[in-house]
């Protein structure tokens, strides 16, 4: 590409701000990956900008999986983010096809109600939250994550919405005249042309799922249902001060989005871009 | 009978009442149902668990208003709301930055957008170690000369919420970084091209091009920054429980309801935070259907 002499300089500053910027991210990063692998001994005594004696000490990693819960944590996140993406792929579309496509009375106050949640800050209405998952006896189990995940977080319905703006009601039409049940077009025809807007489900609410700390702390405060970040925030009381354990556990917390990042990049750029937009 | 021979009419009728059934059962208990139950627990004076809630009226929300221990944490949202145009500023500037031809522009977008998808607990616990004294931070301002303002970050009342509202810029720019630079690529190639031959400098065209364009985009992005400063929790809970004079409203609500069992109490903070963030996005919702 062809830069005119006179924007040269300006790509070097901004080549320049950059640099700064990503070094002063990944200075913390570098720093807590190196942690990871110093012994208790060792990263007291060097520096965090100093790498460690032994790259192949792993016996942080084995002391944060093992002694830190962490597999717990991603079995129990793994089967709640399954449920929940899909729980949200089906409830959120078949509300979304019902309300795109059908003219029915209350339809317009039903869509206001699903409008006027997101209005509602999940952290505010915790104190009365609790006592509904505790009467629905639900405290304690993973289903509380779920059905909260399931029933505050509606924007797997927008998305779902706007897309369905995209798909021609002519096609319904025409497989009526092929006899097709309305079940059918749903499941036959809507469902299947929906799948980018499930990609963009699937990217907002597992990032959402996999990070929420709120949630799980509040529910499932019991030891053997900790997800990852409850998991991971455990860590704070018994390991204090030895930080090159708390490196490992964060270290293995990033990976999986680390992955799922550089998997998915432009999926994920569109998501965030697109469920955004209300 | 199948369902697939019943008349098209009868057919809506079933699939409207099967297909909304979970949905709005679900949307009602834990989205409505919990709003309206906290604002009768927020006149009384119920402790979470006894069988008997006594009525006290507006005594809870005197009391939020009137004592200045429980209105204090309202400062602490100065800070992130400050951070946040701040965060507004950055997210804009990268946006603009990345618009134009840049090399490594992919490598850049993904360095600046990759903390908003890290675990908040992750985050918390890198700054941290990033903090502590003689931790990266120190390290760093040693090495290049300013050893001599290294502070407490997270020891010093005066500074913490700098620290911790900074640590929230770090996370959260990247989301407006993304939306912003979707917005900025929208705008045709084609004005640019223009706007370069009559002569105009980037500053130029980011003055007179790009921020005409994206203006509401940006109002959306302040506006939902705002609703998030006031209900700052995850990085300030994780980071320092609300230790050090950093606890936030949301952190108050909830400790004074789950650990100190004042339910009523914790409702009333809850319903003026809630009115709050209702008022600031109805603000924004009609400022933003006048300009359409």
């Amino acid at each position: 590409m062809h830069v005119p002499v006179e924007n040269r300089a300006a790509l070097y500053y901004e080549v320049f701000y950059f640099t700064a910027w990503s070094v002063f991210s990944t200075d913390t990063d570098r720093g807590r990956f190196f942690a990871s692998f110093k012994t208790g001994k060792e990263y007291t005594s060097t520096s965090p900008m100093t790498p460690p004696e032994n790259w192949f000490n792993f016996q942080n990693y084995t002391r944060a999986f093992v002694e830190g819960n962490m597999l717990t944590g991603f079995m129990n996140t793994t089967f709640i983010l399954i449920v929940s993406i899909v729980g949200a792929t089906l409830l959120g579309s078949m509300i979304a096809f019902v309300l795109h496509r059908f003219n029915f009375r209350g339809s317009k106050a039903l869509m206001g109600a699903f409008v006027l949640a997101t209005l509602i800050p999940g952290v505010t209405t915790q104190v009365a939250t609790f006592q509904i998952v505790n009467s629905l006896g639900l405290f304690n189990t993973r289903w509380a994550a779920i059905i909260l995940y399931l029933g505050t977080d509606i924007i797997a319905v927008y998305i779902f919405l706007q897309f369905l703006d995209s798909i021609s009601k002519s096609l319904d039409e025409s497989a009526m005249i092929d006899g097709a049940s309305y079940f059918t077009i749903y499941w036959k025809i809507i469902l299947p042309l929906l799948k980018p807007a499930i990609v963009t489900v699937i990217i907002v609410k597992g990032v959402n799922v996999y990070n929420d700390f709120y949630t799980p702390f509040l529910y499932m405060p019991k030891t053997d249902l900790q997800v990852i970040s409850t998991a991971l925030f455990k860590f704070k009381g018994p390991y204090g001060s030895q930080w090159e354990v708390i490196s490992a556990g964060i270290i293995i917390a990033i990976i999986p989005t680390v992955i799922a990042f550089l998997a998915l990049q432009k999926h994920i750029y569109n998501g965030f871009a697109q469920g955004s937009v209300k | 009978m199948k369902f697939s021979n019943l008349p098209y009419k009868k057919q809506q009728l079933v699939i409207i009442a099967a297909f909304s059934l979970i949905p709005v059962a679900l949307l009602i208990t834990f989205a409505y149902v919990p709003v309206m139950n906290m604002i009768q627990y927020s006149f009384t004076n119920w402790n979470g668990f006894s069988k008997n809630k006594e009525y006290v009226g507006l005594e809870n929300y005197k009391m939020i208003f009137t004592r200045p221990e429980y209105f204090k944490v309202f400062t602490v949202s100065l800070y992130y709301f400050a951070a946040t145009f701040f965060q507004m500023g950055i997210a804009l500037y990268f946006a603009t930055i990345l618009s134009f031809n840049v090399k490594f522009k992919n490598l850049f977008k993904g360095i600046l957008f990759f903390p908003y998808l890290l675990n908040g607990v992750a985050i918390g616990f890198m700054f941290l170690i990033f903090f502590r004294p003689e931790g990266t931070l120190d390290t760093v301002m040693q090495a290049i000369g300013l050893g001599n303002i290294i502070q407490l970050w997270l020891g010093n009342p005066d500074i913490i919420n700098i620290s911790l509202a900074g640590t929230s810029v770090w996370r959260y720019m990247g989301f407006n970084f993304i939306i912003f630079l979707g917005a900025i690529s929208s705008i045709s190639g084609e004005v640019f091209e223009a706007s370069e031959i009559d002569g105009a400098n980037r500053w130029h065209q980011f003055i007179y091009i790009i921020l005409p364009s994206i203006k509401r985009i940006i109002q959306l992005n302040l506006i939902l920054a705002i609703s998030g400063a006031i209900s700052a929790f995850e990085i300030p809970y994780i980071m320092t429980g609300g230790s050090n004079g950093s606890e936030t409203f949301v952190i108050q609500t909830v400790s004074i309801a789950f650990k100190y069992g004042k339910v009523g109490l914790g409702s009333a903070m809850a319903v003026v935070l809630l009115l709050i963030v209702i008022i600031v996005t109805l603000i924004q919702k009609s400022a933003f259907k006048e300009e359409e």
